[in-house]
């Protein structure tokens, strides 16, 4: 009998994947990084699909999986466009100083 | 073999996690993502979803992650500086990422009986081929849903030409 991984194991490391994205979101300051974390999130929420999909023997975790995949995508387009302008206005990537919103 | 798998490459996913956290440089962040979504990649392979785990180092290593590496190498961002701001980022970050990390794991162990264990290669009910089951639900039910993405894509890429053109 091969040694077998609970599903509980699966979540949990998307679980680990999942607060280290949310981590990286709140403390780096480089908006490109930042971005990268929220990609990281994505991921994890990917994994917990994927696991139940295995759990439950359907497909359609799986069908969500590449309808994130689209939307990240998509997402990933528009926001380094979104970046590239601020960087050429604002001359920086440091969030700290990208504040024009404030009042 | 699937305990094996699941350690390795869920270590690696972990160690390249971290790794993007503690990096100065964003290209160095930008390469450990890129080590993490190959590992969750095998581990998309070893739970029974094979188009996912093509589609994952296609879409995300090689299309998203290159374009992100693009985006670093055009604007040579540098190092990230110590502001102020990072330090009140220190308190709230690490806090508020350990509670949501301790509230799902809680959830995820207490439900633990119920979850059940893992087999290598993963089986659906009553299906041959994996890719054949999720084409016929996405060219059947879900045709619908298919098709906006492709408008939702069209929309990103003019969106995203509109707002990176210099303006005259």
């Amino acid at each position: 009998m091969l040694p077998q991984v609970p599903i509980a194991a699966y979540l949990i490391l998307a679980a680990v994947l999942f607060s280290t994205g949310v981590a990286a979101f709140l403390i780096k300051r480089n908006l490109i990084t930042i971005f990268m974390s929220i990609e990281l999130m994505l991921n994890a929420v990917n994994l917990t699909f994927v696991a139940f999909a295995h759990m439950w023997h359907q497909v359609s975790g799986q069908i969500f999986v590449f309808f994130v995949m689209v939307v990240a995508a998509a997402e990933a387009a528009v926001g380094l466009a979104i970046i590239i302008a601020i960087f050429r206005t604002r001359e920086t990537l440091n969030v700290d100083q990208i504040d024009l919103m404030k009042s | 073999m699937q305990l094996a798998l699941f350690l390795i490459f869920g270590g690696l996913a972990v160690a390249g996690a971290l790794n993007l956290l503690l990096q100065r440089h964003p290209i160095n962040s930008a390469l450990s993502l890129v080590v993490v979504m190959m590992s969750l990649a095998v581990l998309y392979w070893s739970l029974g979803a094979e188009f996912l785990a093509a589609s994952q180092v296609i879409v995300y290593s090689g299309a998203i992650m290159v374009f992100f590496v693009f985006v670093i190498m055009l604007l040579n961002a540098g190092e990230e500086e110590r502001t102020t701001g990072s330090r009140a980022a220190y308190l709230v970050g690490f806090p508020g990422a350990a509670a949501i990390f301790c509230l799902l794991s809680f959830v995820f162990l207490s439900e633990r009986k119920a979850l059940g264990y893992t087999n290598i290669g993963g089986y659906l009910n009553h299906v041959t081929s994996n890719i054949s089951e999720i084409s016929t639900i996405l060219f059947t039910k879900l045709l619908l849903p298919f098709e906006v993405t492709s408008i939702l894509i069209l929309v990103a890429i003019l969106g995203a030409v509109v707002l990176a053109r210099k303006e005259q």
